[in-house]
């Protein structure tokens, strides 16, 4: 998205990759304009994401009854959380499906975004297939939940078209209220945060590199994992932080594709916040966030992403 | 890749293109269609003939709660969310083009507010209010919650813009005796233009359709995708799809109109320029 963006602004669009960082006027020279103009986005930051994120940390030491919570200092919060199996379960559920989410967007994400990059050679036929990619993600997630019901559904028409043909006697039932549905939903719904930081990275690799490999003997395969790859690794790894921290923070697809027969750790926190248990939900809330946290340390540790920026 | 390796190679991932759009696309065509379903028909196929009696359906009250007011809240609170974020992204872009103390640790969070799951911010901003002593509102809370998700977006895509921006512009402007302003308001801003409608386009589609973020938000009245959630649980007619195909046709259209423009103002700086 930002490539585009910033390709509208750069009067020579010739060559893909640019001079960088020449948009900064004199480094260092702080001065008071800088800070007016960054004070809006601090001050909502502030309110809206720290304050209420403290809020949390907060509110997982309170106390709580059925019907309101008490400011107070117990740690019951955490410790029925960590010490019941249920929890692990939960996380390892939620694990799963990260991991099997992450994999399928990765390899679909990458070969959309390979496709895009090197195989279509004009830019205006680049960027209407590339919009035809991202419209999707500009339309409600819910709806296109939704539109896998006349699909899957026991009535649907995979299986409809599955038993006139002969290949199954009776209807399918895990097609929809399953774990599958719920994986195909969120690939559904999560590929396009691949497609894009992917398409950005590749779109930047300096075609001369590719020549010089193949002039120096490189099979087409070579090419790919020796050059391709490992230059779209940053990519590859904001794609990754997003997807993995949208599924792990998932309860709208996995209680609605699963009609209620899986969980997951979002899941959990979200009937604990519907029965009014919000210091359980708070220390649930603490805990997935240092997890969260911790993949992504992770994922900075192993890719710089920062050239990205 | 020209070679006969190369064009097989096109063909095979051309087709997995394909298979692409097909699985982004199919799901939605499917609800377009059943939207027509004729009103003895159900939730799937076979057509039951065809009409647009679940369309009308929409409107009636008790059929599908409050659609219109839901619809006018969401489109409310998407403008309001979209004039915020562009404003405040691109005051935020020209911030960053210095640095200044604190200018990393204001990256960082406005990153963060990406990472962090979007179940934890309407969590912590219901709460948030509550200790406060607050109500919530669709219109404060749930403001407030919007722009976290919109916000990172608008300046992620500033910071591109203003990365690959060439001072040059700004010099000469200078050099010819313009004042700050007139540079701003006669040089950068035509320039960076079409970028600040995208953000505007980001703002105000990721708003439009945001559920989670909204759902501890939102106080006493629902926005559109709140109602629809709702809906899925209790409506077991095609007038779900009709609720569906309505809400895209209206993003549809509101990117539609957006990339026009983004096309029209830069044709028009190419003529001038």
């Amino acid at each position: 998205m930002a490539a585009i963006a910033a390709d509208d602004t750069t009067t020579s669009s010739e060559s893909v990759v640019r001079p960088r960082h020449t948009g900064k006027v004199r480094r260092g020279g702080a001065s008071l304009s800088s800070y007016l103009q960054a004070t809006p986005l601090a001050v909502i930051l502030g309110l809206f994401l720290l304050l209420p994120i403290l809020t949390i940390g907060m509110v997982s030491f309170w106390d709580y009854d059925s019907v309101r919570i008490y400011p107070d200092f117990v740690t019951f919060n955490y410790t029925e959380t960590l010490g019941s199996w249920v929890t692990w379960k939960t996380y390892l559920n939620t694990i799963k499906f990260t991991v099997i989410v992450w994999l399928l967007t990765a390899v679909i994400g990458f070969w959309v975004a390979y496709f895009l990059a090197f195989h279509i050679r004009s830019a205006t036929m680049q960027m209407v297939l590339f919009l035809i990619c991202t419209v999707p993600f500009l339309t409600s997630n819910i709806i296109r939940m939704i539109s896998w019901v006349p699909f899957l559904g026991r009535n649907g028409l995979i299986n409809s078209s599955l038993i006139q043909l002969g290949i199954v006697p009776k209807a399918l039932e895990f097609l929809l209220f399953s774990e599958f549905a719920v994986v195909l939903a969120m690939v559904h719904l999560y590929t396009l945060f691949m497609v894009t930081p992917i398409f950005n990275t590749l779109m930047r690799i300096d075609r001369s590199l590719i020549e010089a490999a193949r002039d120096a003997g490189a099979s087409g395969f070579q090419v790919l994992t020796n050059v391709i790859i490992p230059l779209a690794k940053p990519g590859i790894a904001i794609g990754s932080i997003f997807v993995i921290t949208l599924v792990m923070g998932d309860f709208v697809t996995v209680r609605f594709m699963s009609g209620g027969q899986s969980a997951s750790v979002g899941l959990m926190m979200s009937n604990q916040i519907s029965l009014l248990q919000y210091p359980a939900a708070a220390a649930n809330a603490v805990i997935l966030l240092i997890v969260v946290l911790l993949i992504v340390a992770v994922i900075l540790r192993v890719v710089d992403i920062r050239k990205e920026l | 890749m020209h070679s006969e390796r190369g064009s097989r190679e096109f063909y095979i991932l051309a087709f997995f293109f394909s298979l692409f759009v097909l699985f982004l696309y199919g799901p939605l065509s499917t609800i377009f269609i059943l939207s027509f379903q004729g009103p003895s028909g159900g939730l799937t196929f076979p057509m039951n003939g065809v009409s647009v009696h679940w369309f009308g359906n929409l409107f009636e009250q008790q059929a599908v709660g409050d659609f219109g007011g839901s619809f006018r809240r969401s489109i409310i609170l998407g403008l309001m969310t979209t004039t915020i974020t562009v404003v405040v992204s691109l005051l935020a872009g020209l911030a960053f083009r210095r640095k200044f103390k604190g200018s990393t640790f204001l990256f960082y969070l406005a990153i963060s507010s990406l990472v962090v799951p979007s179940i934890l911010i309407s969590l912590g901003i219901g709460l948030f209010f509550q200790v406060l002593g607050i109500r919530p509102a669709w219109w404060s809370s749930g403001l407030g919650a919007h722009l976290t998700w919109t916000l990172p977006f608008g300046v992620l895509i500033m910071f591109a813009v203003f990365n690959r921006f060439s001072p040059a512009y700004e010099e000469a402007a200078r050099d010819l005796g313009a004042t700050p302003w007139q540079t701003f308001r006669h040089v950068v801003l035509p320039m960076i233009a079409p970028s600040l409608v995208g953000v505007g386009l980001f703002g105000f589609t990721l708003s439009y359709d945001e559920f989670a973020r909204t759902l501890m938000t939102a106080g006493t009245f629902n926005t559109l995708p709140l109602e629809i959630y709702g809906m899925t649980t209790n409506v077991t007619t095609p007038v779900l799809y009709a609720l569906g195909t309505v809400t895209t046709v209206f993003s549809f259209l509101i990117i539609f109109i957006t990339l026009t423009a983004i096309i029209v103002v830069g044709r028009r700086r190419g003529r001038i320029g």
